[in-house]
């Protein structure tokens, strides 16, 4: 890092700097160019360990004190070093050694882990080309500009530009699996020009400086050939192999790397995430600056009224008590100083180390419970829930607004050709195996309606469907060796023999990175036409039995922003045709008007019944044409600069003055109980909005199947349709609608705020994203703002939105919207896909769904479970209790050192505030480490103080907890007085009892450390019981340790005061716990005051019973009953037909 | 980095635990539990604040300030710090016999025996006869390590150098004849303290262990010599010093002088007249301190507390009056289980 920064800086100005220049082979080049000495780049080490063994002590304690508490702790310990405190340094030094320790063992060994796949990775052995020779090196010795060699199932060991293949057609294939996960194998080409004869090659590379885009790279290549004008050649991301994705049906392949190390693209994807914060972390530091401010006021009571009291007469040095010569010389005001960091000192154990080591613990513990939960496994994918982060448990309890994406996520990304439309006619596909011998010939059994297209324009569809496509046919795996022999033999043997038996093809299978076209070819070969594969550029069609074979001219590459794509082929007979397929609202601009007619009533249609639509598009092109188009291309695809809007402009001039074929349908069926989760979240209170880059009708229709639109639900459109009717300008009507709805929404429903059962109108809110952009970049600024509050507050009073065509970043900015909209809610963002990925970032929660595409979402996320249908349980029932368990944790950690440290302060009061401690030094110390972490943690661990079954059946129960309900104010408020009322009774209930003149019966009397034990037994019996009464669910673990606490305490005391200790210098506490057990009024009075403080918490929920348990059972029981009510909830149909109420929609 | 996704079967264990269905006792405090427990432990709490206050009314107390703070008070000649070995004698009578074994304790009031500094300022090592921490003791004894001399002091420290040391001589009247009663010095301190916190080096005879060292500024004899009487009563393991050295926890405390078991008075003492004479040594008006002595009976329960009691008599009582309350309460909207 520092290196390149370094580099940068002295690179030279004049030379820097958007690409750098590789010299392929280490070669200069000739002549014409003056050799630039090729700047340093980086050595191919990746470094992913962050400390040395020298530096490891100095950095890590660095970086562990520079955690707030941490840093907090060591002051108090250095104070106690320092000053004369009454306590030792050891009772705080101790727990902060511990808690330091412990970490720097685990970071220690996680960097261990990290050092050794280093090594593993640097020290893999590679073979680089030197003198046309391949030689072995270590991985990380590879420099920018080696060429290196790379076999089969190797990785890549750099990112390397690929120069030469084994394969004939130049092009090697490649799985990115461990990048993003997409195991399907991507083709990625040769450089033209450079196959053969490397060693004579003389060539440099220029290119981009490093950037973590895995799917961007622009570059370009200077070939020098002897008394040649140096050929240019451009690169892409299709020419660049990343470091991490592995080689596959190719035998060897040569790359030039250009970049290594920690420039390659896999490392620089991998440095850290943004860390996110959950709302209780922000909920306990807001506690603790009420708790330091009572520490700071206590010490300053105290140092005040020590001052004070010291001016009695006699006070200030009573003839027992004599001051030593030091401290009358010191200054007085140094006195005073000292004296308040002493009670501080004194009192800071109400800050607890150990509070912020449980709740790691907890987090860290308590996650595993979903990665284990069974019900998180997918039997399909053979895995279950992946928890990337710990650290926002309970946020998962907290969530008010669901983002949700729709494809992948509430449907299952399983795509199924249904039906297509060729000319305005429709075709459904019935039945597979019974009709398909007669198909080549007519096509009549597949049309519904009698009447039919030509069968030139239906062959012509289906030519299309067949061309227009990236799909790879997958290569079978069962020869390994020699593979790419018979893989060829396979395939030339079906094109010698003209007949290839049709099972076999159907098994051969398909990879694409959208299953949409999968469907599309599929479908294809339903109706005769097989897509057999590409080869050396030439697309392969078997149509019944004749194999056609296609010229692959060009691709134009689908993009989300086009939403279309298409290829340009050339026909055996020469024609230059162009296949464009894509989203009807980019292909029916590009088409002739009158075609659109025809077809635009199907795609509607199609869109209400909840099928992805697509049309498709051709066009001849004339040679002049197509020259046009190449030269356009490929200049900018040579573009260094701005390469990707000259490829989009060119893409946009040669789609046009297309004619309009078909339609195709498929269908993408809901995930498996996408509706029952959806009611689920939306009974929980929780807003769902689906952000969608979808057709409107598409989404529309997914949204009723999943019950997120009723039937009742008046739907509110704000769309670029509803923003052009009646002919008036887009910003007025904007204006307009915005405040009818909000009107509409939030002013005649005043109701809808205080409760929303009765009666209510739901609304239902659409949005698209042009008009999104208009409500957020609205002409005018005052408007912006205007807008943007109007439309939150139409959203935020709808039961759910819609936002359909969104862009990945629309997304995004969505999300931001909400969370950072009045009362800062919490959102979840779920999604499966790379275009979640912001969206999932940006939102408080990210959750990554293991789809179809690929793993980025799941990368990214910060839970990932295996289907949508998880969800539910993992809000309501994990997430509950995951709230309720940390929440109860913070709270009761406060509450429990807050009764701890009041007796002592109280005692300041009694022994002329000399900071006398109350309790030994041993319980200070152990008080927060032994005799009170177990049972809270195990309690944080097991609690479910409702059933995870009855959490799941009510999803209102989430709403109770809703808004950080357990860590506002007045929860903590609570807890803090109970905690002064604990405090005050232990104290000055042991007080009224040595106002007796002797506790046991042979008259003896009682000294300081029996008070303070007293004090403390009350204090650790006190406050592990009132864990107990908080507890809902005992398992062996919470008896276990609630009473093996009590029974550690015991015992430890009797030990601790049964030994003389040859190691300390005061045996303060020998015998006194024995002795105090031996008073009968000491028990008495303990128990008394047990009792006393517990009482209220006996009593409480008794006056709050109405709604306790057994409403619960009740409201169990009629769930239950609900449920049998509709039994139609599981078995439904996938789609309701019924939904698409079209008289429902406000225009 | 890259985290390996396990091909193989990575199918959750499906044990109690990890699927948080670990079997567990969901207790639900209702009020079918809660109004008969309150009952019972109210009943009970009664019934204990019975017994507590019944015996506290039968401890006997009697309480006698010497301080000498008013000029008519027998002690206030001895108040004046310039006279020394200064005696003064304070009678009281006793109605009705104070039943035995009675306590003589000693009280002090206004008296910070729980200062921080205070109570550091000893050396266990000392006082548990350890010979080398008399030539050298511990810096915590400061400003009483060494006298002027540069001498140590033994035993060191402020506790020890401000040990109480008034003597108290009891007498009962008989016809105006004086009959001292018997006062029992030993097990005054507790039993482990004596036995073994607090060790004499073992050297015979004891005085030779503290060759060398200095007594306390403030003692008039050497620790060796505390008790004239008792040989085995000297040095650390003086009883005197041992109740002494206990610290008490607040500022007004009473420590133990003797007890009243021995003779005529085993059963306590009898209705009449006494007389105390106190040997007056302990200046407490400097620092507006009071001293007093204290005769008391113990029973089960120790001293007398009428605290306990009442507090026990008043929660018992509320537990129950919370029960009443809470019955009417469900008697009169149901019982939520059972509609």
């Amino acid at each position: 890092m520092l290196r390149r920064i370094f580099n940068r800086l002295l690179g030279g100005d004049e030379r820097r700097v958007d690409s750098r220049t590789i010299y392929i082979g280490h070669r200069s080049c000739p002549a014409s160019e003056a050799f630039i000495p090729p700047p340093k780049f980086c050595d191919n080490r990746i470094v992913s360990s962050k400390y040395t063994i020298w530096n490891f002590l100095p950095k890590n304690l660095f970086e562990q004190f520079r955690r707030i508490a941490n840093f907090y702790f060591l002051i108090i310990f250095l104070v106690q070093v320092i000053v004369d405190t009454p306590t030792s340094p050891v009772t705080s030094g101790l727990p902060l050694f511990f808690v330091i320790i412990v970490t720097a063992i685990k970071q220690g060994y996680e960097d261990w882990l990290r050092h050794k796949a280093d090594n593993e990775v640097n020290k893999y052995p590679v073979k680089v080309l030197e003198d046309g020779k391949p030689v072995d090196k270590d991985s990380e010795k590879i420099k920018v500009g080696d060429v290196v060699e790379v076999k089969e199932n190797e990785t890549f060991p750099c990112d390397l530009i690929l120069l030469q293949s084994s394969r004939d057609d130049n092009t090697c294939f490649v799985t990115t699996a461990s990048l993003d996960g997409e195991s399907n194998h991507k083709t990625h080409y040769t450089v033209p020009d450079t196959e053969k004869d490397l060693d004579s090659l003389s060539a440099t590379i220029e290119c981009e400086q490093p950037q973590p885009d895995l799917y961007k790279f622009v570059g370009r290549m200077h070939i020098y050939k002897s008394n040649q004008e140096p050929a240019v050649r451009s690169l892409g991301p299709e020419n660049l192999l990343l470091k991490g994705a592995t080689l596959k049906n190719t035998q060897k392949i040569l790359g030039v790397a250009v970049y290594t190390g920690m420039e390659t693209k896999m490392a620089l994807n991998y440095q850290g995430k943004s860390q996110k914060r959950s709302v209780v972390e922000k909920s306990i530091n807001a506690f603790l600056l009420v708790y330091l401010c009572i520490l700071l006021s206590k010490a300053l009571v105290c140092t005040t009224l020590k001052y004070v009291f010291q001016n009695k007469p006699g006070q200030d040095e009573p003839w027992y008590n004599e001051k030593t010569q030091r401290e009358k010389d010191t200054n007085l005001y140094l006195k005073m100083f000292t004296d308040f960091l002493s009670f501080m000192v004194l009192f800071n154990f109400i800050i607890p180390v150990s509070m912020y080591v449980t709740v790691e613990m907890q987090k860290f513990l308590g996650s595993f419970f979903i990665g284990w939960d069974k019900d998180f496994y997918d039997p399909e994918i053979k895995e279950g829930a992946l928890v990337n982060t710990s650290d926002l448990n309970e946020e998962l309890g907290q969530v008010e607004y669901v983002f949700t994406d729709k494809t992948g996520t509430l449907t299952q990304n399983n795509m199924e050709f249904i039906e297509c439309c060729i000319d305005g006619f429709q075709y459904k596909y019935h039945d597979s195996s019974s009709e398909l011998d007669g198909f080549g010939v007519t096509y009549g059994p597949m049309s519904k309606l009698q009447q039919k297209a030509g069968w030139e324009r239906e062959e012509l569809f289906l030519r299309a469907l067949c061309l227009c496509h990236t799909v790879q046919v997958k290569e079978s795996t069962e020869q390994p060796q020699g593979q790419e022999d018979g893989q060829k033999n396979q395939v030339d043997g079906s094109v010698l023999d003209g007949e290839v038996p049709s099972a076999p093809q159907e098994e051969k299978g398909f990879i694409a990175s959208s299953p949409d076209e999968i469907a599309l070819v599929k479908g294809a070969m339903r109706y005769g036409f097989t897509f057999m594969g590409l080869e050396s550029k030439t697309m392969k069609i078997l149509n019944k039995n004749d194999v056609e074979m296609y010229e692959l001219l060009h691709v134009l590459n689908f993009d989300p922003v086009r939403r279309r794509m298409s290829v340009i082929v050339r026909t055996r007979s020469g024609d230059t045709l162009l296949f464009c397929k894509g989203a009807d609202s980019s292909i029916f601009p590009r088409v002739k008007l009158e075609e659109v007619e025809r077809i635009r009533m199907h795609v509607e249609r199609s869109a209400t019944e909840g099928y992805r639509t697509l049309c498709v598009a051709y066009k001849c092109l004339s040679a002049e044409e197509y020259e046009h188009a190449d030269k356009g291309l490929k200049e900018a695809r040579l573009a260094l600069q701005d390469r990707e809007e000259k490829l989009t402009a060119v893409y946009n001039q040669v789609e046009t003055g297309m004619s309009l074929i078909g339609a195709t349908a498929v269908e993408d069926r809901l995930q498996e109980e996408a509706a029952e989760t959806m009611e689920a979240l939306q009974g929980a209170g929780i807003k769902v909005w689906v952000l969608t880059g979808d057709k409107m009708e598409t989404a529309k229709s997914t949204c009723y199947a999943c019950r997120l639109f009723q039937r009742n639900t008046e739907l509110l459109e704000l769309t670029v349709r509803t923003l052009e009717e009646r002919g008036r300008r887009r910003e007025d009507r904007l204006h307009e609608l915005l405040l009818e709805y909000h009107k509409k929404t939030v002013q005649d429903s005043p109701l809808a705020k205080t409760s929303w059962s009765v009666g209510n109108q739901d609304y239902g809110f659409i949005v698209d994203g042009a008009s999104l952009t208009m409500v957020l970049n609205s002409s005018s600024d005052s408007n912006t703002s205007h807008y943007k509050n109007l439309f939150l507050q139409i959203c935020q009073n709808c039961t759910a939105v819609l936002c359909c065509r969104m862009a990945p970043l629309q997304k995004a900015q969505i999300v931001k919207l909400v969370k950072n909209s009045k009362g800062s809610p919490i959102t979840l963002s779920i999604g499966d896909g790379a275009n979640d990925v912001s969206m999932i970032l940006e939102a408080h929660v990210g959750i990554g769904i293991k789809g179809k595409e690929g793993r980025q979402a799941v990368r990214n996320s910060d839970y990932a479970i295996p289907k949508l249908k998880h969800l539910k349980k993992l809000l309501l029932a994990h997430g509950h209790l995951y709230y309720v368990r940390i929440a109860h944790l913070v709270q009761y950690f406060f509450y429990k050192n807050l009764c701890f440290i009041l007796p002592q302060f109280l005692y300041q009061f009694f022994c002329g505030y000399s900071q006398q401690p109350l309790y030994d030094a041993a319980y200070l110390t152990m008080y927060n480490i032994c005799f009170t972490s177990m049972p809270i943690l195990a309690y944080s661990l097991l609690e479910q103080h409702i059933g995870m079954e009855v959490l799941l059946c009510n999803a209102t129960l989430y709403s109770d907890i809703a808004k950080n309900a357990m860590l506002r104010w007045p929860p903590f408020i609570y807890w803090t007085l109970l905690g002064v009322y604990h405090g005050l009774l232990f104290f000055f209930g042991v007080r009224l009892l040595f106002g007796n003149l002797a506790l046991p019966d042979n008259g003896q009397v009682f000294g300081n450390w029996s008070y303070g034990t007293i004090v403390f037994t009350v204090l650790v019996f006190t406050v592990t019981l009132k864990l107990a009464l908080d507890t809902r669910h005992w398992t062996w673990i919470n008896h276990f340790v609630i009473w093996g606490s009590l029974a550690f305490y015991v015992l430890f005391s009797l030990f601790w005061g049964g030994i003389i200790w040859p190691f300390l210098s005061q045996q303060r506490l020998y015998f006194v716990f024995a002795n105090m057990l031996s008073s009968v009024s000491t028990w008495l009075v303990m128990i008394l005051l047990v009792l006393l403080s517990l009482l209220p918490e006996i009593l409480l929920p008794v006056l709050r019973k109405p709604r306790g348990p057994h409403a619960r059972q009740k409201k169990m029981v009629e769930s239950s009953e609900g449920g049998l009510q509709s039994p139609r909830s599981p078995a439904r149909p996938l789609l309701m037909r019924t939904f698409s109420d079209e008289s429902n929609t406000v225009i | 980095m890259v985290k390996e996704e396990l091909s193989t079967e990575n199918r959750p264990d499906n044990t109690a635990f990890t699927q948080q269905r670990l079997p567990a006792w969901q207790p639900i405090l209702s009020a079918g539990i809660i109004i008969p427990g309150f009952v019972l432990i109210g009943l009970a709490f009664i019934g204990i604040g019975v017994a507590l206050l019944v015996t506290s009314q039968s401890i006997q107390v009697m309480e006698i300030d010497y301080t000498g703070v008013d000029q008519g008070s027998p002690c206030f000649k001895c108040t004046d710090s310039t006279v020394s070995n200064c005696k003064c004698e304070i009678e009281f009578t006793i109605d009705k016999l104070f039943e035995g074994p009675v306590f003589f304790y000693y009280g002090l009031s206004n008296y910070f025996q729980n200062y921080r500094k205070y109570g550091a300022s000893k050396d266990a090592s000392q006082l548990s006869g350890d010979l080398d921490y008399f030539t050298s003791p511990a810096t915590e004894c400061d400003p009483y390590i060494k006298d002027n001399n540069d001498k140590p002091i033994v035993p060191c420290g402020s506790i020890a150098n401000s040990m109480f040391n008034d003597s108290f001589v009891l007498s009962r009247l008989i016809n105006g004849a004086k009959e001292v009663v018997p006062l029992d010095g030993k097990g005054i301190s507790w039993w482990t303290d004596y036995n073994v916190k607090y060790r004499n080096p073992s050297i015979t005879p004891l005085k030779n262990a503290f060759n060398g060292t200095v007594k306390p500024i403030n003692w008039p004899r050497p620790a060796y010599e505390l008790d004239t009487s008792d040989p085995a009563n000297n040095g650390f393991i003086n009883q005197d010093f041992l109740v002494w050295m206990r610290r008490a926890a607040l500022p007004n405390f009473r420590k133990l002088y003797r007890r009243i078991t021995e003779g005529n008075y085993a059963d306590g003492l009898p209705a009449g007249d006494y007389s105390l004479e106190i040997t007056y040594n302990y200046p407490v008006l400097s620092f507006d301190g009071r001293k007093k002595v204290v005769f008391s009976n113990v029973s089960w329960m120790g001293g007398k507390n009428e605290f306990l009691g009442i507090a026990y008599l008043v929660i018992g009582s509320l537990c129950v009056i919370m029960s009443i309350v809470m019955l009417i309460v469900y008697a009169k909207f149901k019982f939520p289980d059972e509609d």
